[in-house]
C-alpha cells in the first residue's frame, strides 16, 4: 500500500466504522434495559405521597411516619425551640439554611428522619442541642434539624410537603 | 507447567486424553514441583479452597429453604433454624464458614506480605487474589443482609449510603442500588441474586489464581528462585497433599468449635430482631472481618474523604507489588522490614479493635493515628525502605546452606528450622 492510499479512507474503512458504530449503539440498547431495571420501579414510585393526620400532636411532641420506606419526623415545636432555632447566626452553621426556609409554618418542622451521614435514624430530644442526635457516628442536629456537630455533611432534608388543611399534611 | 509429555496408560484414557487433555492436567497437578521448604503458612491456599466449596454447598442448600422477601425472609431463616432437618447445622456452618473463610484469607494475605509472594514474577497472582478478596467482602456483606434482621438492614443502609458521598450522581446511584428510596424489598431480592452469583465468580478467579501460580511456581520461605524440578522441589502429590490435609484437619477443629460450641459469638444479637426501618440499633457494627476498613472510614471527619480513604485502603494493596521496591522477597533476609511488618500487623489489629468501639474520644484519636500509619506503611515506608535497607545474604538454593555449610551461622540456623519443618 502506498502512502497516498493509506490517507484516503476506502470503502472497507467506511464499512468497519459503520459496523463498529452500529454495534456500539446495539450494545448500548441491550445494556440499558439491564441497568435500568434496577432503578425504582412503577410500584415503588406509586407510593410517592402520604397523607398524615397531625391533629393529635401536642406542642413539643414529635411523630415519625414512614414515607417511601424512610422515616419522616413531624415535630410540633414549642416557642422556645422555634426561638432557639431562629436565633442562630448563619455563620455558625456548617450548612447555612434559615429556619424560616426550613419550616414554613414555624410550629411544624417536617423533615426526613435520616442522618445525612450514612442514613441512620437520629434519636429525638437528644444531643448537645436538645434536638436530634445520631447514635451511629455521633452527629448532633439543632431544633431546626440543622447539622451542628459531627460527620454529617448537610442538614436533614426537608421533603416536599403541604398542609391539605390545618389537621393534615401531605408529604411528597 | 511440567515440561514432560504425559501419555495415559490405559487405551480408553489415551483415547479420551487425545480429545480433551484433562488427564494431562491432572498429571501436571500431581507432579507439580513444589519447593520442599514450604511451611504451614503455605497450607492456607488449600484451606481457602475448602472454605469456598463449603460456602457454595451450604449456600445452595440454604437457598432451597430461604425466601428472599422483606416480609418473609426473617421468618424463613427462623424456619431453617427450627423446622428444616439439620437446618441449624447448615446455617451455622454457612454463617461461621464466612468468618473462617476470612480468618484463612487474612492469614494467606499476611503470609504473602511476610514472604514477598506478591513480588515479580507473581504480581498477577496477587492482583487476582485482591479481586477475590474484594468480591469476598461484597459477597459476605450481601449475605449478611439476607436474614433481614436489624443489623442486616442497618448495615445495608450504612454501606449503600457510602455511595451517596459521590458528588452529583451519588443519590441516583444509591436509588439505583436500592431499587427505591431506601433499603427495602427490591434491595433484598437483588442482594440475594448477587449473593448467589458472586461465589461462582470467585470460583472462576480461583482457577485463574491457581493457573497464574503454576506459571512461575510457588514462592517459598526463603524467597529465592529455584530450579524446577530439582533437589529443591518435591512433587505436589503426595507431599503437599498430605501436609495440606493435615493442616485442614486442624483448621476444621477450630471451625467445628465455633459451629458447635459458640455459633453466635461472631454474630450480633441485634440481628435476631427483625428489620425495622424506624429504629436504628444503638451501635451499628459490621462483621469483625470488615472492622479495620470501618475504622478507617470513621476516622476521617469528611464523608466523601472517609469513603475515599476506605476504598484507598484496599486499592493500596492492589498496587503493592510496585510500592515495595526491595528486590529481596523474604522478610527472613530483611531485618528492618521485619520490624515494620509486625508494626503493620499490630496496626491492622488496632484498627479492627477501634472499629468495634464508638467513634469518639480516645478511640477516635487512636483510629486516626492507626489510619495514618496504615497508609504511611505502604506509601512511604515500603518504597524508601526497599532502596535503603541492607539485606542479609541470600543462599543460592534451598539445599545449599544445609549441605554446603554456610559461613553465616544465623542463616544456617534459619535453614535448620526449615529442615525440621520438612
Amino acid at each position: 500500500m502506498s502512502d497516498s492510499e493509506k490517507k484516503k479512507p476506502n470503502r472497507r474503512d467506511f464499512i468497519v466504522t459503520a459496523t463498529t458504530a452500529a454495534g456500539a449503539v446495539g450494545v448500548g440498547a441491550v445494556v440499558w434495559p439491564l441497568v435500568d431495571q434496577m432503578n425504582p420501579d412503577a410500584s415503588v414510585k406509586a407510593l410517592a405521597s402520604t397523607e398524615v393526620d397531625i391533629s393529635a400532636v401536642e406542642p413539643g411532641q414529635s411523630i415519625t411516619v414512614l414515607w417511601r420506606g424512610k422515616p419522616v419526623f413531624i415535630k410540633r415545636r414549642t416557642q422556645d425551640e422555634i426561638d432557639s432555632a431562629r436565633a442562630v447566626d448563619l455563620s455558625e452553621l456548617k450548612h447555612p439554611e434559615k429556619d424560616e426556609d426550613r419550616a414554613k409554618n414555624p410550629e411544624w418542622l417536617v423533615m426526613l428522619g435520616v442522618c445525612t451521614h450514612l442514613g441512620c435514624v437520629p434519636l429525638t430530644d437528644k444531643g448537645d442541642y436538645g434536638a436530634w442526635f445520631c447514635p451511629c457516628h455521633g452527629s448532633h442536629y439543632d431544633t431546626s434539624g440543622r447539622i451542628r456537630k459531627g460527620p454529617a455533611p448537610t442538614n436533614m432534608e426537608v421533603p416536599k410537603y403541604e398542609f391539605v388543611n390545618s389537621n393534615t399534611i401531605k408529604i411528597g | 507447567m511440567s515440561d514432560h509429555e504425559y501419555t495415559p496408560k490405559s487405551k480408553v484414557g489415551k483415547w479420551f486424553n487425545d480429545r480433551l487433555p484433562l488427564l494431562t492436567l491432572a498429571n501436571h497437578l500431581t507432579d507439580y514441583p513444589t519447593p520442599k521448604n514450604l511451611n504451614y503458612w503455605w497450607t492456607f491456599g488449600g484451606i481457602l479452597t475448602f472454605c469456598l466449596i463449603t460456602q457454595i454447598i451450604t449456600g445452595i442448600v440454604l437457598g432451597m429453604h430461604y425466601v428472599a422477601h422483606a416480609d418473609l425472609a426473617f421468618q424463613s431463616v427462623e424456619h431453617i433454624m427450627r423446622d428444616v432437618n439439620y437446618g441449624w447445622l447448615i446455617r451455622y456452618v454457612h454463617a461461621n464458614g464466612a468468618s473462617m473463610f476470612f480468618l484463612a484469607v487474612y492469614i494467606h494475605i499476611f503470609r504473602s506480605l511476610y514472604y514477598g509472594s506478591y513480588k515479580s514474577p507473581r504480581e498477577v497472582i496477587w492482583i487476582i487474589g485482591m479481586l477475590i478478596y474484594f468480591l469476598m467482602m461484597a459477597t459476605a456483606f450481601m449475605g449478611y443482609v439476607l436474614p433481614w434482621g436489624q443489623m442486616s438492614f442497618w448495615g445495608a443502609t450504612v454501606i449503600t449510603n457510602l455511595f451517596s458521598a459521590i458528588p452529583l450522581v451519588g443519590e441516583s446511584i444509591t436509588n439505583w442500588l436500592w431499587g427505591g428510596y431506601s433499603v427495602d424489598n427490591p434491595t433484598l431480592t437483588r442482594f440475594f441474586s448477587l449473593h448467589y452469583l458472586f461465589p461462582f465468580l470467585i470460583l472462576g478467579l480461583v482457577v485463574l489464581h491457581i493457573w497464574a501460580l503454576h506459571v512461575p511456581g510457588n514462592n517459598n520461605p526463603i524467597g529465592i528462585d529455584i530450579k524446577k524440578p530439582s533437589k529443591d522441589t518435591v512433587p505436589f502429590h503426595p507431599y503437599i497433599v498430605i501436609k495440606d490435609a493435615f493442616a485442614l484437619l486442624i483448621f476444621l477443629l477450630i471451625f467445628a468449635f465455633f459451629v458447635f460450641f459458640s455459633p453466635n459469638i461472631l454474630g450480633h444479637a441485634d440481628n435476631y430482631i427483625e428489620a425495622n426501618p424506624l429504629v436504628t440499633p444503638a451501635h451499628i457494627v459490621p462483621e469483625w472481618y470488615l472492622l479495620p476498613f470501618y475504622a478507617i472510614l470513621r476516622s476521617v471527619p469528611d464523608k466523601l474523604l472517609g469513603v475515599i480513604a476506605m476504598f484507598a485502603a484496599i486499592f493500596v494493596l492492589v498496587i503493592l507489588p510496585w510500592l515495595d521496591t526491595s528486590k529481596v522477597r523474604s522478610t527472613v533476609f530483611r531485618p528492618i522490614y521485619k520490624q515494620f511488618y509486625w508494626f503493620l500487623v499490630a496496626d491492622v489489629l488496632i484498627l479492627g479493635y477501634v472499629g468495634a468501639m464508638p467513634a469518639e474520644g480516645l478511640y477516635l484519636l487512636i483510629a486516626r493515628v492507626a489510619t495514618a500509619y496504615y497508609f504511611a506503611h505502604f506509601l512511604i515506608i515500603l518504597p524508601f525502605l526497599g532502596l535503603k535497607e541492607k539485606t542479609t545474604p541470600l543462599p543460592l538454593s534451598i539445599t545449599e546452606p544445609v549441605l554446603g555449610g554456610s559461613a553465616d551461622m544465623a542463616m544456617a540456623r534459619n535453614n535448620s528450622d526449615f529442615k525440621e519443618k520438612l
